[in-house]
């Protein structure tokens, strides 16, 4: 649970600089940087402005005061009154132009952002820790946003402040100008110091709060097996020691950051203090007068804010920069999963799908393993329903995924219809083939929106957006929710889906199939997901249905049933199912069994019972316990004739393929002929519950 | 309606008092967080107080420098100069550190207050019931921890720094005003009234956004997770561009509220600047015709003005403090009603201690529900002797895992008692409880992290060569070994980086481990093929001798190491008797074992 990602320090070691670094922003601030460009503008007016009161201040000290001149104090009170309503209007400006704007960067980085993680490969989520993903989408963002409206605002105009503030202290008074301008020689030290330890600790830290996310995801996605083992506590103490991680690089963050203020204050006082008896000796000496020297001090500490301010905006700014870093981790991510630059189409695709010479390896897999698919040649006849078995582990579930190029082949290729899978668009090749995975993965909406998640166009969701694609189906131009006709069509599809998948229970729900099924549909029982993420995938109606153990969670009854209804749509659809039993089996033309990477094996159930070894092995359950409960040789001698019976019940199912009751048929017939074993089988039971 | 916890945390239109019962929890929780470190707190204060000092003196020692130090010059006395001088330099120094201390201290405040939310929450969700967690979602949770938790620290963080320094800043230049000048001191007194109906305004104003705004960032986070939880199933039913369309909006929404937010601040800001710029232009004014007419020295009306400015300079961070209290302050509340919610499956306060248990489960007069309006489980009683095996079987949600789920208390039933060795689980001691009775869910989820690190959960001072023993109990040893650092591999979010059966035998390890005397498991093996089930089996065999187990499975290869076969048919026990028995006779099970069996080759 603690193991650190090694992902987070991107691979090009080479650090750029911080300001070329946030300058990478300027693609997404573009339409803000007019606006910040205002702002900035704005600011540094009320900054002049605010400086000028002292200046007016001087004349009226030097001026009417001394003079003894009461008429001109009042315009003098005005102008230092309407010098303060243009330093307040100004500072509304400043707010004004820039922060909406900052508002809408920050939206069109996270929609970019968003996008952007909908696109890369599921390698890709595979290593990434969820929480490094969302803390990146907000509080990055939202650091962002803050530093390019606030920050950089304050940054650029107190820099510039301070500079024209010097500037006028130097012409004022060169001597006193210079005492400052030599004491910002230690503060240039310092800050460069600062940069490089300060920049460190800040990535660590952003590093270590999405890491903290991750354990909060997974605490509350995991919460059963912490509350099935009572492990909430031991969970608890991970994620302190985590927090505790957290908190003590914020800490190491914050001395960073008293340091440098320090620093701030005492260079800046130092000077002052000089100043004070130099300048009081230079007024002594005639050389200046009282309001020069007031207003040489007055200037100064209006200058004493934006140079104490530099500390903290300097350590905003290499915290934006982190975020910035962080920001581009994922966007610089090449996908490797493209579509092509011109796409080909399938228009009618009749379904046909080859596997030739596939290689596939995990991106982490070690030089010493072979590929996980070492050359796998599997042909899957259009309509025909391939079932995929292999033991556990041996790589089914990886090559289901990659006929939708969640995963693409490291060698090889695999054709639908002829054409290369990575010469489709993705789009289209997924509307071609749907998939339902062996964990449903549903969402937190209702029945019907996960039904009919592969239609989008039936929904009323991005009907227009579904027009655009390759959808034979796609009536796009219709208003979905609106059209009574794409409305009865959707509660058909979905209906017809939902009785095939024998999901009939979700009508039985509290609001039918607009009940929510809660988050990743937990408030279903297990084989009810199930059958919910079997109807999605069929009413996609597919050219292609790959299936991954889609009746693990089935009892035996509701299984023969939804094989029942499977084969209507079977008959016209190609499928690959990945089958641990053989009564999910049952459902296929053919066997392509999966061993050491390749398909050693292709046929009919029966001839590869015959034929192959490791099928048996995988497959079968009887022989072993036969094994146990009688000698050698009586297994051999019973064998023989039930593997030759077997075959016959084999025969007449298969010869009523047609026949709808297909499933029915082979199930008795095959239960007459095995009867004689049940009345053994029952006897080891009884054997075994004496045991 | 109610406002009781995390009830109507996304509404907007709440009553006044309402509003003012959310408000009061929230404060009571920032109150019982800062308790703890109350002393630090008046630490951090007391260095504020003399740093503040140190700074406003700045002023004064400028004035004494020129007031008092050039005419002395002039007679040839460095003395008061250089006085001044030092003095200026000393307190530069003094403020500086103080300075450095007050942000380390402070950091320190912030982060313990953090670290002890963050604690409470995730405690917090941990005991909250499942029943809470399907409907509030985890992208709720986490927005709790994350995006609010952002808020609080932003307000931490900076706020006390400009909330403390603030207002001393302001006391002690208002104080040093009234000493140096009364009449300008009343000229700023006067001010404070524009500045309080400024404030009130803003205050009602931002409160209302500030609360939409949590409720949007918390929207875009549950959206945001679980488009990355579910990205398979996002991208292979081409999904991504409706949810782009979706969280746009969502974005959008947040986007626009933030907007607001900071409009508002961007009147309330100038505002406040503007009252301060009018006050010193009256002081200048009021001071002006004083010093014309000899009541007033030149150099004290100089640094009247300049204390009537300065006084006004921290204005801008009070303002952002409030700001930033305002954010703080709704964050706080979501997260106040989260810590609010009683869990429907309490603690006993009371609870009765198990150190043995022998494994006796007992239903009496059980009924469950999820929701009142469905009845799940209709009245039932059932005993399962300590030692037996039992085996659930029946149809797809005919309630075997809710059942199941009783007996590990997931929930608690909605009538009647469950029991364990005569002890209602309500009254036991979650430690015990969680020792005694461990289940296996039919999702086998595991925590990226090292394949030992999931196991050792079963048992986390587990040894290593326990864990080992453990895997190869139920035949993971082998595939684990072949992983690219064997046990110490990461098996990434979710166990993805394994397969399906691969999950499931880490999960029974796990489960191996913990030894518990009531082991249940909910099919545990529906996704292993059948030569690995066949040796998990003989692993339970030998598992499950001297313990109770309940075990669910559709394969009913498990009937065979059953001592007691229960059959479940909408929530009702239908069929109970040992598996000959049943197979034997003409029921459901009979018939349900031999379609089963003839499944089998
Ligand atoms: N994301 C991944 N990264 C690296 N290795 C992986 C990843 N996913 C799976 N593997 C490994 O690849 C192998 C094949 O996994 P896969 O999920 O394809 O098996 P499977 O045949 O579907 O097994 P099961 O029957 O248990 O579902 C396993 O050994 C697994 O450990
Ligand atoms: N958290 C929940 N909230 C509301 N209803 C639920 C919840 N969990 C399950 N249910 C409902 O309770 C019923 C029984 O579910 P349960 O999970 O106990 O079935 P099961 O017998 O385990 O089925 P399966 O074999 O498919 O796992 C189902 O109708 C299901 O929809
Ligand atoms: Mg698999
Ligand atoms: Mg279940």
């Amino acid at each position: 649970m603690s193991a650190e990602p090694q992902h987070q320090h991107p691979p090009h070691a080479q650090r750029i600089g911080t300001v070329r670094a946030l300058l990478r922003l300027r693609e997404y601030a573009r339409p803000a940087l007019p606006w910040i460009g205002l702002g900035m503008l704005a600011s540094l007016s009320a900054q002049l402005v605010a400086l000028s009161i002292p200046q007016v201040l001087q004349s009226i000290v030097d001026g009417p005061l001394t003079d003894g001149d009461a008429a001109s104090v009042v315009p003098l009170a005005l102008l230092v009154l309407g010098l303060g309503v243009l330093e307040a209007v100004l500072i509304a400006l400043r707010r004004w132009f820039v922060l909406t704007p900052g508002t809408r960067v920050e939206a069109s980085m996270r929609n970019a952002l968003y996008a952007k993680l909908e696109d890369l490969p599921v390698s890709f989520h595979d290593r990434w820790p969820s929480g490094q993903l969302l803390s990146r989408a907000v509080s990055d963002l939202n650091i962002i946003r803050r530093w390019l409206s606030f920050g950089l605002v304050l940054l650029v105009v107190n820099l510039v402040v301070i500079v024209i503030g010097i500037g006028i202290l130097v012409s004022m008074n060169w001597m006193l100008g210079l005492v400052f301008l030599v004491a910002s020689v230690p503060l240039w030290i310092v800050g460069y110091r600062f940069e490089g330890r300060y920049s460190e600790v800040s990535r660590r830290s952003q590093d270590q709060a999405g890491d903290l996310a991750t354990a909060v995801e997974e605490s509350v996605h995991g919460i059963r097996v912490l509350k099935a083992f009572g492990r909430g506590k031991h969970a608890l103490s991970t994620f302190r020691a985590q927090a505790e991680t957290l908190r003590s690089t914020e800490i190491e963050k914050a001395r960073l950051d008293a340091s440098i203020w320090t620093w701030l204050i005492v260079v800046p006082a130092a000077a002052l203090s000089v100043c004070l008896v130099l300048g009081v000796w230079l007024a002594s000496q005639g050389v200046l007068t009282v309001g020069e020297l007031v207003a040489f001090f007055a200037t100064a500490a209006v200058l004493a804010w934006p140079i104490e301010s530099i500390g903290f905006l300097l350590a905003f700014s290499l915290d934006a920069r982190t975020a910035t870093d962080r920001f581009f981790d994922i966007l610089d991510t090449r996908n490797e999963i493209t579509d092509p630059e011109r796409p080909v189409s399938v228009e009618r695709p009749r379904g046909e799908l080859v596997f030739s010479d596939v290689h596939f390896r995990y991106q982490d897999a070690p030089d010493r393993f072979d590929d996980l698919l070492d050359g796998v040649d599997l042909e899957v006849r259009p309509g025909e329903t391939m079932a995929l078995v292999g033991l556990t582990g041996s790589g089914k579930t990886t090559m289901t995924a990659l006929t939708t190029r969640l995963y693409d082949v490291t060698a090889g290729s695999i054709t639908l219809d002829g054409v290369d899978i990575r010469a489709l668009s993705r789009e289209e090749l997924r509307t071609h083939i749907a998939m339902a995975f062996e964990d449903a993965t549903l969402f937190s909406a209702s029945v019907r929106d996960n039904v009919l998640l592969g239609r989008p166009e039936l929904t009323g969701d991005g009907g227009a957006d579904a027009a655009g694609t390759a959808d034979a189906a796609g009536d796009g131009p219709h208003e979905a929710s609106g059209d009574p006709e794409v409305l009865a069509e959707a509660e058909r599809v979905l209906a017809e889906a939902l009785r095939i998948a024998q999901a009939g229970f979700v009508y039985g729900l509290p609001d039918g199939v607009d009940t929510k099924v809660g988050e990743e549909g937990m408030s279903l029982s297990g084989g009810q997901r199930q059958r919910l993420a079997l109807a999605r995938a069929v009413a996609a109606k597919p050219a292609v249905l790959v299936l991954d153990d889609p009746l693990s969670a089935l009892d035996v009854s509701t299984e023969a049933k939804v094989e029942a209804e499977l084969r209507s749509v079977l008959a016209s659809t190609t499928a690959l199912i990945v089958a641990h039993r053989p009564s999910t089996v049952m459902l296929a033309d053919r066997v392509a069994l999966l061993e050491y990477g390749r398909i050693t094996a292709v046929g009919t159930h029966s001839e590869l019972l015959r034929e192959s070894e490791h099928y048996r092995f995988v497959i079968s359950s009887l022989e072993d316990e036969e094994r146990r409960q009688a000698t050698a040789a009586s297994d051999r001698v019973g064998r023989a004739p039930r593997d030759g019976r077997r075959d016959d019940a084999e025969a007449i199912a298969a010869a009523m393929a047609d026949d709808g009751e297909r499933a029915d048929a082979a199930a008795s017939a095959l239960r007459e002929l095995t009867e004689p074993d049940l009345d053994e089988r029952g006897l080891t039971d009884r054997e075994g519950v004496a045991r | 309606m109610s406002v009781t916890g995390v009830a109507g945390e996304e509404r907007h239109d709440f009553t006044k008092d309402e509003s003012q019962q959310i408000r009061a929890r929230s404060l009571r929780l920032l109150g019982s967080l800062l308790r703890p470190v109350r002393a630090r707190l008046w630490l951090t204060m007391a260095i504020v107080v003399v740093s503040t000092a140190a700074q406003v003196a700045g002023p004064a020692l400028i004035a004494y420098g020129i007031d008092t130090g050039l005419p002395a010059l002039t007679q040839g006395d460095w003395m008061p100069v250089g006085l001044a001088g030092l003095a200026y330099l000393f307190t530069g120094i003094v403020g500086a550190f103080l300075i450095a201390w007050y942000i380390r201290l402070s950091a320190r405040i912030s982060q313990a207050v953090l670290l002890d939310l963050r604690t409470r929450i995730f405690l917090h969700t941990q005991k909250l019931s499942l029943e809470f967690h399907e409907s509030y979602t985890s992208g709720r949770i986490i927005s709790r921890q994350t995006s609010d938790l952002d808020a609080i620290r932003e307000l931490l963080d900076e706020g006390i720094n400009q909330l403390v320094r603030g207002v001393l800043y302001m006391a002690f230049t208002g104080i040093a005003l009234v000493v140096l000048d009364p009449v300008s001191g009343l000229v700023l007194v006067g001010a404070l009234v524009p500045l309080v109906i400024l404030t009130r305004w803003f205050q009602q104003r931002s409160q209302a956004l500030f609360r939409r705004s949590r409720v949007a960032s918390a929207k875009l986070i549950v959206q945001f997770v679980e488009t990355m939880t579910g990205i398979r199933a996002v991208q292979a039913f081409r999904t991504e561009r409706r949810n782009q369309k979706e969280f746009g909006r969502l974005v959008e929404d947040y986007r626009d509220v933030n907007a607001r937010v900071i409009q508002l601040f961007g009147i309330y800001d100038p505002g406040l600047i503007l009252i301060g710029n009018a006050t010193v232009a009256v002081v200048l004014l009021v001071g002006g015709f004083r010093v014309i007419d000899g009541g007033l020295a030149i150099g004290v009306l100089l640094a009247t003005l300049l204390y009537t400015r300065r006084f006004f300079d921290p204005m801008e961070d009070m303002a952002m403090f409030y700001n930033g209290y305002q954010s703080a302050a709704s964050a706080l509340e979501k997260i106040s009603g989260v810590l609010e919610e009683q869990p429907s499956v309490p603690d006993p306060a009371r609870p009765v201690d198990l150190w043995k248990a022998d494994g006796t489960v007992r239903f009496e007069r059980v009924e469950f529900a999820y929701t009142p309006e469905r009845v799940i489980l209709p009245r039932f009683d059932l005993t399962i002797p300590a030692g037996q095996t039992v085996a659930l079987v029946g149809s797809t949600g005919a309630g075997k895992s809710t059942l199941a789920k009783l007996i590990a208390r997931f929930y608690d039933p909605s009538d009647g008692v469950v029991e364990l060795d005569g002890v209602d689980l309500r009254q036991l001691h979650p430690k015990d409880l969680r020792r005694a009775i461990v289940m296996v869910t039919q999702e086998a989820y595991l925590f990226s992290g090292s394949v030992a690190d999931n196991i050792a959960l079963g048992k986390p001072d587990a040894t290593f060569d326990e864990i080992v023993a453990a895997a190869r109990a139920v035949g993971a040893h082998e595939f684990i070994e072949g992983l690219p650092n064997g046990y110490d591999t990461d098996v990434n979010k979710r166990g993805g980086r394994v397969s399906a059966g691969q999950r499931q035998l880490i999960s029974f390890a796990r489960a191996f481990l913990a030894d518990p005397a009531v082991l249940i498991l909910d099919e545990a093996t529906s996704s292993l093929d059948i030569p690995s089930e066949r040796a998990v089996q003989e692993g339970l065999q030998s598992l499950l001798a001297d313990r109770t187990a309940v075990i669910i499975a559709h394969r009913l290869s498990t009937v065979a190491i059953a001592d007691r076969v229960l059959v479940m048919e909408h929530g009702r026990i239908v069929e109970d008797g040992s598996p000959a028995e049943l197979i034997g006779g003409t029921g459901r099970f009979a018939a349900m074992h031999a379609a089963w069996r003839d499944s089998l080759v």
